[in-house]
């Protein structure tokens, strides 16, 4: 099997739906002439000409805005945010309009956008560079918020995210782009909608997404090795809609969860899934379900301080000793 | 002159009492108020206390010897005061049965109307105890854990928890139910069948290829229980006409009540049983068939105006009857509390005989122990004696069509002398209504 990089799996995606589907058209800032500012988008401008790659100006609420109109009308569009964290100046654009749009329209109007981009902390740029929203965007019914954690992943459920007919907000990470990992050949689509059990375990559930899932991977080997303690670590990848059948297998299974993410504690992905394990599997629960996110602070500028706001190897091991005591 | 001290009735069963052991020596000082001697009577063993003071002249008796009610036992007075021995008073022999008259026919039962279908009535607590201001008494138990006590049957109450805070968790529950069940009276141990999951405890009954001889051939010495025992029950099967009426009452709305009740008063500490309930009951039906609250005397037939309902208690070596006075004036919940305390201080023996003597009606339950349906002998002077077998889930009519029921199987003795057939049975119809409406129980 191919090992591509996480960066180069994206690629590979946006490359395959434009060649299979002439309306899809990728546009966002940097994404053509500068071959993007991750170089994710690197080579399609060549490939595909200025038509499908348009490089737009440094306004999201513009350009947002033109891509959601363009959806409507039967473009297929890929939207690129430099960076997530500029989702707020297109709020309305992305969570009024594309999010109720086939509501309204009482169904005869779809928006199929795809919207993307890295949204992660850690990389020392700063509070307003380095949000999550994926809870804020999970928030709104109409919409589908997808968060990969690996290379073979990010290109099975983007993949899905330009054929789904309704807005896919698509929220990639800095830090995995260099990852490297097996990339099945030919076509490959991932479902949204379907968690994926990254490791089996008997012990504890770690429930978690996006970059979490590698520092969860990492702790549960740690706790294999030096704690007997065996962790099943389940990666949701799509956080709306969400797979809580397969959280609640798990659950069934090890009876202790741990919930990982890249999240302010307040109002998260995670208390929200605290919640619905509680509710549907109190009686299989034989402890309280333990969260660890991000320190609750705006996004710390010290780099060696914004490493422990993160959820990170250390912190999970510790948050895992906690839920299995 | 030297004050003689005779054996006193101590129970009003008892007609010798084993002098156990002497607590004081001959020659020693005594003064009113101290024990002279532990005394065993049919139900319990007693200290014998002292009325005057001196000094404890003669034992008449030897410990581990039987006496009769008023014969000497020892003589207090003076120092080197000279005493003679008494004349003892003989060990009474049973009296014969009287011949009896032959009981008239029995009428038949009364038709009773058929009540329309009982739904399910809506519990409401009418006295709860009031809620701790702190609830320290709560267990700490994970949901799980809690599941799993209750599907292997383990009393989580006593399993000590071992996660953060002292919370049980479901590993505690594997261990508790690894473990075997705390020792209790033999007897009173719930039935356990072989378990066809296999393990080392499928199996509770001997092994097959045991080779040891099942019991060394031998006599053993008959108690004063035992012996009280077989004179109360050879008079009871061979003086009172037995007959037997049965009645099967469904069970599931008790079973309701009960869940709800112990869901709720769980962090109270209250734990109520089946028993608990039946003797409510049976106290209301007394009330509501009076009849049956009566006693056969040779003077005539005595009415009592109090309900004072008796239960069985296995113990070792024997069987007692604990009765919870004025059974009919209490919650039942206080009845579980003092059927509980009565229970306990039964198997130590500790019983005063106020506390097993006295009872109007008696209860006798091996439902706990599975078995389904069986008849009692008549405690007398009682007129009846009710035996509870176990609630069966079983197919049963209903609205022509069959469904898994839950019944439970109710068996009167009664005293045919005191108790006909048409009494009896309306007697066992008021106890069948109240266990199928056991919301009137809380009232």
């Amino acid at each position: 099997m191919p090992v591509l990089t996480y960066r180069e799996a994206i690629r590979h995606a946006l490359a395959e739906e434009l060649e299979r589907d002439s309306s899809v058209v990728v546009l966002g800032e940097e994404v053509g002439q500068f071959n993007g500012a991750y170089k994710v988008t690197e080579g399609l401008l060549a490939k595909f000409g200025p038509k499908r790659i348009v490089d737009t100006p440094i306004s999201e609420a513009g350009f947002i805005g033109l891509g959601v109109g363009a959806s409507m009308l039967g473009i297929r569009p890929v939207m690129e945010l430099m960076f997530w964290s500029f989702y707020s100046v297109a709020f309305d654009q992305i969570l009024n309009n594309a999010a109720n749009v086939r509501y309204m329209s009482g169904g005869l109007i779809n928006c199929p956008i795809v919207i993307r981009g890295p949204a992660n902390g850690g990389t020392n740029v700063g509070a307003t560079h380095s949000h999550t929203p994926e809870n804020v965007l999970a928030n709104h019914p109409g919409v589908k918020v997808v968060v990969p954690s690996t290379a073979a992943d990010a290109k099975g459920l983007l993949k899905s995210a330009i054929r789904d007919n309704d807005p896919v907000f698509f929220l990639e990470n800095t830090l995995l782009y260099g990852e490297k990992g097996e990339v099945p050949e030919g076509e490959h689509v991932v479902p949204l909608g379907l968690a994926d059990v990254k490791r089996a375990g008997t012990d504890l559930t770690i429930v978690t997404y996006g970059r979490s899932v590698l520092h969860s991977l990492a702790a549960a080997e740690i706790l294999q090795r030096d704690h007997g303690a065996s962790v099943e670590v389940v990666d949701l990848r799509t956080i709306r809609p969400l797979d809580l059948d397969t959280v609640l297998a798990s659950v069934a299974k090890t009876h202790r969860v741990l919930i990982v993410e890249e999240q302010k504690p307040f109002a998260s992905v995670g208390s929200q899934l605290a919640y619905m394990i509680q509710r549907e599997a109190f009686d299989e629960l034989d402890a309280p379900i333990h969260r660890l996110a991000t320190v609750d602070a705006p996004a710390i500028y010290s780099p060696p301080v914004e490493v422990e706001q993160l959820p990170n190897p250390s912190r999970v091991l510790k948050a895992a000793l906690e839920a299995l005591a | 002159m030297a004050q003689i001290i005779d054996m006193p009735k101590l129970s009003d069963t008892m007609t010798v009492g084993t002098l156990v052991k002497w607590l004081k020596q001959e020659g020693e000082p005594v003064k009113s108020g101290d024990m002279l001697a532990e005394v065993e009577t049919d139900k319990a063993t007693m200290e014998l206390e002292c009325f005057f003071d001196g000094t404890l002249l003669r034992q008449f008796a030897p410990a581990g010897s039987q006496v009769a009610i008023g014969s000497p036992l020892c003589a207090i007075g003076n120092p080197g005061e000279k005493v003679e021995t008494p004349a003892a008073v003989p060990v009474p022999a049973p009296k014969p049965a009287a011949p009896l008259p032959v009981a008239a026919p029995t009428p038949p039962p009364a038709p009773r109307p058929v009540a329309p279908t009982p739904v399910a009535p809506a519990l409401v607590p009418v006295s709860a105890p009031a809620p701790a201001a702190v609830s320290s008494a709560r267990v700490r138990i994970s949901p799980l854990a809690r599941r799993l006590a209750a599907e292997k049957g383990v009393d989580y109450s006593r399993v000590t928890g071992s996660g953060p805070g002292g919370r049980i968790v479901r590993a505690d529950i594997a261990a508790a139910a690894a473990k075997p069940a705390a020792p209790a009276a033999p007897a009173a141990a719930p039935a356990k069948s072989a378990s066809p999951k296999g393990g080392a405890d499928a199996w509770p009954w001997r092994s097959v290829f045991d080779p040891a001889p099942i019991q060394p051939e031998s006599t053993a010495a008959l108690s004063n229980m035992r012996t009280t025992i077989a004179r109360r029950l050879v008079e009871s099967k061979t003086t009172i006409p037995h007959f037997y009426l049965e009645i099967e009452v469904d069970a599931a709305p008790l079973g309701a009540l009960r869940a709800q009740l112990n869901a709720g008063l769980g962090q109270d500490g209250v734990r109520l049983s089946v028993n608990d309930f039946i003797l409510k009951a049976s106290a209301a039906a007394l009330r509501a068939v009076p009849g049956v609250n009566a006693s056969w005397d040779a003077a005539g037939i005595k009415f009592h105006g109090a309900v004072h309902v008796s239960f069985a208690v296995a113990i070792e070596d024997g069987l007692i009857t604990p009765v919870i006075r004025e059974t009919d004036q209490k919650s039942v919940v206080q009845i579980s509390t003092e059927a509980k305390d009565l229970g306990k201080r039964a198997k130590e023996k500790k019983l005063t005989p106020a506390e097993y003597t006295g009872g109007t009606f008696c209860v006798s339950n091996l439902g706990m122990m599975g078995i389904a349906r069986f008849s009692a002998i008549i405690n007398p002077p009682n007129a009846a004696i009710l035996a509870v077998g176990a609630t069966v889930r079983k197919p049963v009519v209903q609205d022509d069509q069959i469904v898994i029921g839950e019944r439970m199987s109710l068996t009167l003795s009664c005293d045919h002398r005191v108790v006909d057939g048409a009494l009896g049975a309306r007697f066992l119809n008021a106890l069948k209504d109240h266990l199928e409406h056991p919301a009137l129980l809380l009232v």
